[in-house]
């Protein structure tokens, strides 16, 4: 599996999220993703910046593009924030420590094809998504 | 101050959703509509998404804010246009928008909103070309 283009978008302030959204966007066209599997990797990601700014206090996002065995578009999402005490309840629909409607972890999951969680308490939380053409 | 304008037509309330909404942005929205409604007495809002790209469970939980609020205020808010790819990503990150009622264009929304004005079809019941997701 190679690298074909990585990118890292700082994500500090709330139109960051917005920014995030656009970029996923342009790799996502230039891989050719299908236009739902384009909106649900947007979708995903826009949930996930808004994770990484509300509840780890901002962080950043490393996207890449990647090719082989196919063309897929990878976004790693970290913070260093209070983590996640208990990653399985925290993937649980419903379940919210902030004001939301708790779809935000386990919601994201359902939209990619793959999804990878590390946190450590009071050193910070790093989400990986995957999602191939 | 950015914002998204409010048209008036009548007794409804008119919004074209043509940006990428930053979070504020939307909470903006939700906060000069439920204003207009009051100030106009509007019997109706329509939201046209159809250039939305993503529907988030941000701007989800918005919409559907905005549905209830207009409720309690006497109005009735139809969701127009929504992009099947957004409808799939919605209902896939388990957000179905409760509360919501959807139409697939400006016309058929204005059709309900004119039948719930005039009394028929309360609550969306026995509409033809309203739906809901």
């Amino acid at each position: 599996m190679a690298v074909v283009f990585s990118e890292t978008v700082p994500l500090v302030s709330e139109p960051d999220i917005v920014v995030v959204r656009r970029r996923v966007r342009e790799v996502a066209g230039q891989i050719g993703l299908s236009l739902v599997d384009q909106t649900k990797v947007i979708t995903a990601a826009s949930e996930l910046a808004r994770n990484t700014l509300i509840y780890g206090g901002g962080g950043s996002m490393q996207l890449e593009s990647l090719n082989g065995p196919r063309l897929g578009v990878r976004l790693t999402f970290k913070d260093n924030g209070p983590g996640i005490p208990d990653i399985e309840l925290a993937l649980r629909d419903g379940f919210t420590t902030g004001s939301g409607l708790g779809l935000g972890l386990g919601g994201t999951k359902r939209l990619v094809n793959e999804f990878d969680i590390e946190s450590k308490v009071g050193q910070g939380t790093r989400v990986t998504i995957t999602r191939w053409k | 101050m950015e914002k998204i304008p409010i048209l008036r037509m009548g007794e409804f309330l008119l919004v074209t959703i043509q940006v990428d909404m930053h979070d504020r942005l939307a909470m903006t929205l939700q906060d000069d509509l439920t204003k207009r409604i009051s100030e106009t007495n509007a019997h109706g809002v329509l939201i046209d998404i159809s250039t939305l790209e993503i529907v988030d469970s941000f701007i989800g939980r918005m919409l559907g804010n905005i549905a209830a609020m207009s409720r309690v205020l006497d109005a009735r808010t139809v969701v127009v246009g929504m992009q099947p790819a957004v409808a799939i990503t919605l209902v896939e990150l388990g957000m179905s928008l409760p509360g919501v009622r959807t139409a697939l264009n400006v016309d058929a929304g204005m059709k309900l909103l004119r039948e719930s004005l005039n009394g028929h079809g309360e609550n969306g019941q026995g509409q033809s070309d309203g739906r809901r997701l």
